[in-house]
């Protein structure tokens, strides 16, 4: 054996998991998993007729966590009877945590302080990855591989490299974490991640508040990571306080010095205008300046992605005093219900709605071609969700575009594909 | 023998199971399998045809249904340079052989390929052709074998009662 060297993030979170001292990248382990999350689409519908062939109920009634987001609110007989589904099986099962209709999974997840540092977490949805911004080691599965993890408690995982990506410097006004991913995607690509861990690190990331770092990990999943990881700081035990949760229950692991990465990347933050992905891919992304002068049907705020908090607050600092053009639409579909609160609260919601922008419920909602807000054959969307592949958002020949709450909000006043800093820069900032 | 349909790059997992038919039977679901990219697929797709692809196959969503209904289609392996780590454990868990492989540039749409995913050999046999694959390991192969994990699960439990 030759010297040891230090374990990164990922390495310290998934070595505690699997009962060991140590682990290295490659090598197959079997983890306990602290929390298993479940929505209804992927979840009870799914796992059920799996754990009734099996004969036996989950593992721990205490670290499942059950959210309705993906059919809600029920549009036709087939959602509300998943919706139900969902419900029964959620009483049957005994489960403690569910929120039924209250927003996006990996929004309400961290909300209502389920996520502490140092947890190995298993999410039944590919954006999953969002909560390694609280230092969590979470992953998306399919619906058989977490009944996987119903049934027992564990799973298995082959322990990823890490790759780390590194960015220095203060983002411009009118850039966002958003900004930062579409980057990277066009950068790296959408196979950039190997399904290993990325890890973001940097004067940048330390400087971005929670829900932008949730933007950071959520589109990990369009690297084709498996996890985006952002070690625990200050920032990370502020929210979760705020959350009603005891950050100290959880263990802030920080990668060793001496520890090996595949490859780490560098990227400069100060110099990072908005960037728009053309369709059909996150991958398509660049300088929204450079993007063609396409006229957009849609625009729309949404997803775990882009309809947080801040994000609407983005949005409200461009359209605050301005009007959505006769040409186009606005739908925002704020995250989660205590968002939706919390912008009527500070006056977010007002600014929104009195510039024209049509006020949805929290939920899935359009991003994914499941709820209220999809395209007919050939219609264009300008959204700020994480993904803009072919027919997603409805008809086969619609297209979706990929920007900023900014870049959203900007193009909804314009009416096409539009730069956010022109608005920002009249608004005297 | 296994006839070939081929595609590119990146082929997602909302191509191949829309997300406008999620919510119904998985049957209709299979209908509309990569309907965006190519209306003919679900139509004429036959028991033991083979995808071979590009790089990246099955990025996305976790949704499990994306290799579910290429079973239910009859479609037996996908043959591609790289897979999206998701789709990659669904399809052994739903009974689909992953098997990777840069192949696009001895396979054409239509010819017939026999696959040994023990050795990591597949013969086209249309062109005589050899490519090499990584073999696929015996606990894996014991699960499509098997028809998934779930019944795979439930024979080993048979085989200890």
């Amino acid at each position: 054996m030759g010297q040891t060297t230090g374990m990164t993030l990922a390495e310290k979170i998934i070595a505690r998991a699997a009962g060991q001292d140590s682990v290295q990248a490659g090598e197959i382990v079997t983890c306990r998993v602290d929390l298993a999350m479940i929505h209804d689409s992927g979840g009870p519908r799914r796992v059920k007729p799996v754990l009734e062939r099996l004969g036996v109920k989950v593992w721990d009634n205490r670290k499942v966590v059950v959210i309705s987001d993906h059919y809600v609110p029920a549009v036709d007989q087939q959602s509300a009877a998943i919706l139900k589904l969902t419900r029964d099986w959620v009483k049957d099962q005994e489960i403690e945590s569910f929120y039924d209709q209250q927003g996006i999974c990996h929004v309400v997840l961290p909300e209502r302080g389920h996520l502490k540092p140092g947890m190995f977490v298993v999410g039944g949805d590919s954006h999953s990855p969002t909560g390694g911004a609280f230092g969590c080691y979470m992953f998306g599965v399919g619906a058989t591989d977490m009944a996987g993890v119903l049934v027992t408690g564990e799973t298995w995982i082959r322990v990823p490299e890490t790759i780390r990506i590194d960015w220095q410097g203060t983002l411009p006004h009118g850039s966002s974490a958003k900004d930062m991913m579409l980057k990277l995607c066009a950068t790296l690509g959408m196979d950039g991640g190997d399904y290993q861990a990325v890890e973001y690190t940097g004067s940048t990331i330390a400087g971005l508040s929670m829900t932008e770092r949730m933007t950071m990990s959520n589109m990990a999943a369009e690297l084709g990571a498996q996890a985006g990881l952002i070690a625990a700081d200050g920032t990370t035990s502020e929210y979760i306080r705020a959350a009603g949760a005891n950050p100290s229950e959880g263990v802030p692991f920080v990668g060793d010095k001496d520890a090996t990465y595949r490859v780490v990347h560098e990227f400069d933050a100060s110099a990072l205008g908005p960037q728009v992905a053309a369709p059909d891919s996150p991958a398509n992304s660049g300088p929204v300046e450079e993007a063609d002068d396409t006229a957009i049907d849609q625009c729309y705020i949404g997803a775990c992605t882009g309809a947080k908090l801040e994000d609407l607050r983005m949005a409200a600092e461009v359209l605050c005093g301005r009007k959505v053009a006769s040409s186009t639409r606005l739908l925002i579909a704020p995250a989660s219900t205590r968002v939706t609160a919390a912008a009527a609260a500070d006056g977010t919601l007002a600014k929104l709605t009195e510039a024209g922008a049509i006020l949805m419920p929290s939920g899935c909602g359009a991003c994914a071609g499941y709820g209220a807000g999809v395209l007919a054959e050939g219609e264009t969307c300008m959204a700020s969700t994480a993904r803009n592949f072919k027919g997603r958002m409805g008809a086969r020949s619609s297209k979706v575009w990929l920007g900023s709450p900014y870049t959203v909000a900007a193009t909804a006043v314009a009416g096409r594909v539009a730069d956010p800093r022109l608005f920002l820069a009249e608004n005297g900032r | 023998m296994s006839r070939v349909w081929k595609y590119g790059d990146n082929v997602d997992t909302d191509l191949l199971a829309p997300g406008a038919y999620m919510k119904g039977p998985i049957e209709d679901l299979a209908a509309h399998c990569l309907e965006a990219i190519d209306l003919d697929f679900a139509k004429e797709v036959e028991p033991g045809d083979v995808i071979v692809a590009g790089r990246n196959f099955g990025i996305g969503s976790s949704r499990e249904q994306a290799a579910e209904v290429l079973v239910l289609l009859g479609v037996t392996a996908v043959i591609a340079k790289s897979f999206g780590g998701i789709f990659y454990r669904n399809a052994f868990n739903l009974g689909l052989l992953a098997l990777v492989a840069d192949a696009e540039s001895d396979v054409e749409a239509g010819h017939e390929l026999e696959l040994d995913p023990a050795s990591g050999t597949i013969t086209n046999k249309t062109t005589g052709a050899q490519i090499a694959a990584e073999p696929v390991p015996e606990h894996l192969r014991r699960i499509v074998a098997a028809g998934g994990l779930v019944p795979y699960l439930e024979q080993r439990l048979e085989k200890r009662s």
